[in-house]
C-alpha cells in the first residue's frame, strides 16, 4: 500500500491526509485486494485442476483455459464493441469451460499417462487456441488489446474496475465444499467409484470452478503465468494433496506470492512499473524448473 | 450373498466374450479366491460385481442391491473394492487415506465413531505406527496394507480385491493374506480375492473358483479344486499335485508335458 508513484509513508497509512486517502481509496486498496484475490484464485484453480486431472503439471495457463478466456474476450469485443466488463466476463467463462472440458476429453484419448506427456499435450492445446486468438486479433488489428489480457498487470485495478474479482470468493467457497471430493477424484476413477463419489459430477464441478476463477482473473487483470502451477506444487511438497487441508494454504500462498511480485515490479524501475506477469514469469519459471528437475531425478532414483 | 446372474461381457462388440454367461453365488462369511490363467475374466468379473464395469448382459445383486442400478453411495456401503492399479496420483498420508474409507458413511465429516473405525482398521492391518507417513514413502507391502485398511474402514459386508499380491515378496504376500483371513474370521467380512497363485488360494481361502475363457469351470473347497484333472480344465496344463501336511500343493512350476495348445508346459 505504501509503494507507488505518490509517496505515502507507511506511518501516514494510519492517519492519511484527504489527498492521500483519495489515492488509497481509489487505487491502493483496490489494487491490494485485486492482487490478493487474483493470486489466490489462479493458485486454487491450479490446485483443483491438478486434482481433477490427476496430474501435477497441469494448470489453467498450460492447458488452454486462460487462452480460451482471452479468445472469449476478443470475440465478445468484436461482436459487441461496447460490451461491458460483465458481458466479456460471461463470454470468457463460457469459452474457458468449453476449452477446459475439451482438454479433459482430449486426455481420455491420450494413452500415455506420463505426467510430462499430459502437460505437453496441454501446452500444445493452449498453443493452438492462442494461435487462433492471435490470428483473429491480427486480422482485426487488435493485437495491442490482446496484450492487455494475456499480460497480467494490476495497474488498471482501481475502484470500479476490480470488483468482479469478488466472484472468485463465491466460487472458492464451492471449491472448498468439494475439497474432499477433489481429493478422492485425484486418486482415480475406480477409487472414487468405490467410495460412492461420482467421478463425472465432481470433475464437472471442478471444471466450472477452474474456468470461472481463471476467466474472471483474465478479464480483470490478465493472465499471470506459472502461478497455478508452482504454488499448489510447492504446497503439496510440504503438506501433501489433501485438498481440504491445502486449499486455504494454497490460496494464501498464491496471494502472498503475487503481492510480492507486484511490489518487486513496482520498485525495480520506480516510478515506472513492470507488469506483475513478467515478474511472476521470471520467478515462476525458476521454481518450475526446480520442480521438474526434482521430479526427474526422483524418477531416476526409483528406476 | 453375491448373486451373479448370467453375466456376459465383451470389450468389443464383435470380439470374443471376456465373460461368457457367468452364473455364480458367493455366500457370506467366507474367503473366496478367483483363480485362472491370464485373460480368463477374473478381474472383469470382479469389476462387474463391484459395478466398476457395466456388463453387456446379466446383472449382479449383492444383498438385494442391484449394483449397476443402485446409487453409487448405497453400493459403497455394501461392498468395497480394491483394484490392482493403485497408482499413486496424490500425496496422502496413511491415515488420510483410511479416513476416506468413511466417506460413504459420513461424507467427509468424521465423527468420533468414524475415527474409532479408522484406528481399528489401521490396527487390524498393523499400520498404526505408520499412520502419519505419506503413501509414497512406504514399501509396496505397507502401501497395499494401507489400501486394505481403507476398504476395511468402509465397513462393508463385502470386500473385493483384485490381485492384491501383485509385486509383493513372499513375506508381504503372506501378511496380506493373513489380514484378509482375519477380516473374514474376526470382522465377519465376506472376502472375494483374485489370485494368481493357486497355492495361495488353497492355503488361505475357503472356496476356490476356477475360471477359463470367461466361464466358471471349477468350484469347490481347496482340496476339490487342487487336483491335476481339475487344474487341467482351468489352466490347460498338467500340474502335479502333492500333499504336504494334509494340504494339497500344486507344483505348477513343474508342469508335465501337456496338451497346451501353444506348447508351453513342455518339460525340459
Amino acid at each position: 500500500m505504501a509503494v507507488g508513484v505518490v509517496r505515502i509513508p507507511v506511518a501516514d497509512l494510519l492517519s492519511p491526509t484527504a489527498e492521500q486517502w483519495e489515492v488509497i481509496r481509489v487505487s491502493r486498496i483496490p489494487r491490494v485486494l485485486a492482487i490478493l484475490l487474483a493470486g489466490a484464485a489462479l493458485s486454487v484453480a491450479g490446485l483443483v485442476m491438478q486434482r481433477i486431472t490427476q496430474n501435477s503439471f497441469v494448470s489453467p495457463t498450460t492447458a488452454g483455459t486462460v487462452e480460451a478466456a482471452v479468445l472469449g474476450i476478443l470475440v465478445a469485443t468484436l461482436l459487441v464493441p461496447a460490451a461491458s466488463l460483465l458481458v466479456k466476463m460471461v463470454v470468457a467463462i463460457a469459452t474457458s469451460v468449453v476449452a477446459t472440458a475439451g482438454f479433459l476429453r482430449l486426455l481420455r484419448g491420450v494413452r500415455h499417462r506420463d505426467p510430462v506427456v499430459v502437460a505437453l499435450v496441454g501446452i500444445m492445446y493452449g498453443g493452438v487456441i492462442g494461435a487462433v486468438t492471435v490470428f483473429v486479433a491480427y486480422q482485426r488489428d487488435l493485437l495491442q488489446l490482446l496484450d492487455f489480457w494475456s499480460t497480467g498487470s494490476f495497474s488498471a485495478a482501481t475502484e470500479g474496475q476490480y470488483e468482479p474479482l469478488f466472484l472468485v470468493l463465491a466460487v472458492g467457497a464451492v471449491g472448498y465444499v468439494y475439497a474432499d471430493r477433489f481429493t478422492v477424484v485425484g486418486m482415480g476413477q475406480e477409487f472414487a467409484t468405490n467410495l460412492g463419489v461420482s467421478y463425472r459430477t465432481v470433475r464437472s464441478v471442478g471444471l466450472v470452478v477452474v474456468s470461472v476463477m481463471a476467466a474472471t482473473v483474465v478479464v480483470v487483470v490478465g493472465a499471470i503465468p506459472f502461478l497455478g502451477l508452482i504454488v499448489p506444487n510447492v504446497v503439496s511438497l510440504a503438506l501433501g494433496d489433501h485438498v481440504g487441508r491445502t486449499l486455504p494454504v494454497v490460496a494464501l500462498a498464491g496471494a502472498g506470492f503475487v503481492l510480492a511480485c507486484d511490489v518487486v515490479g513496482r520498485v525495480v524501475r520506480f516510478p515506472y512499473e513492470i507488469p506483475v506477469s513478467t515478474v511472476a514469469g521470471v520467478l515462476g519459471a525458476g521454481v518450475f524448473l526446480w520442480l521438474v528437475l526434482r521430479t526427474a531425478s526422483g524418477k531416476e532414483a526409483h528406476g | 450373498m453375491i448373486h451373479v446372474d448370467h453375466v456376459s461381457h465383451a470389450y468389443t462388440p464383435s470380439g470374443p466374450p471376456v465373460l461368457d454367461d457367468v452364473a455364480l453365488d458367493i455366500t457370506r462369511g467366507a474367503v473366496t479366491a478367483l483363480v485362472g490363467p491370464n485373460g480368463a475374466g477374473k478381474s472383469t468379473l470382479l469389476a462387474a460385481v463391484s459395478r466398476l464395469l457395466g456388463p453387456d448382459h446379466g446383472r449382479v445383486v449383492v444383498d438385494g442391491v442391484d449394483v449397476a442400478r443402485a446409487p453409487d453411495r448405497e453400493v459403497a456401503r455394501v461392498l468395497a473394492v480394491l483394484r490392482q492399479d493403485t497408482r499413486l496420483s496424490a500425496r496422502l498420508t496413511v491415515v488420510d487415506l483410511v479416513r476416506f474409507g468413511r466417506f460413504p458413511h459420513s461424507g467427509g465429516r468424521l465423527t468420533t465413531a468414524d475415527h474409532e473405525v479408522v484406528a481399528a482398521s489401521l490396527a487390524h492391518v498393523g499400520m498404526a505406527d505408520l499412520r502419519d507417513r505419506y503413501l509414497d514413502e512406504l514399501s509396496g507391502g505397507q502401501r497395499q496394507r494401507a489400501f486394505i485398511a481403507m476398504v476395511l474402514a468402509q465397513e462393508t459386508p463385502y470386500v473385493l480385491l483384485d490381485e492384491p499380491l501383485n509385486n509383493l515378496d513372499m513375506e508381504h504376500a503372506a501378511s496380506v493374506m493373513r489380514v484378509l483371513r482375519t477380516a473374514a474370521d474376526d470382522l465377519g467380512r465376506t472376502v472375494v480375492v483374485v489370485l494368481h497363485d493357486v497355492n495361495m488360494a488353497a492355503a488361505w481361502a475357503d472356496d476356490v473358483v476356477g475360471m477359463r475363457d470367461g466361464r466358471v469351470v471349477a468350484r469347490g473347497r481347496p482340496a476339490e479344486v487342487l487336483r491335476t484333472d481339475v487344474l487341467r480344465e482351468v489352466f490347460g496344463i498338467e500340474i502335479p499335485v502333492v500333499t504336504v501336511d494334509g494340504s494339497p500343493v500344486a507344483l505348477h512350476w513343474l508342469p508335465r508335458a501337456g496338451r497346451h495348445p501353444m506348447g508351453v508346459g513342455q518339460r525340459y
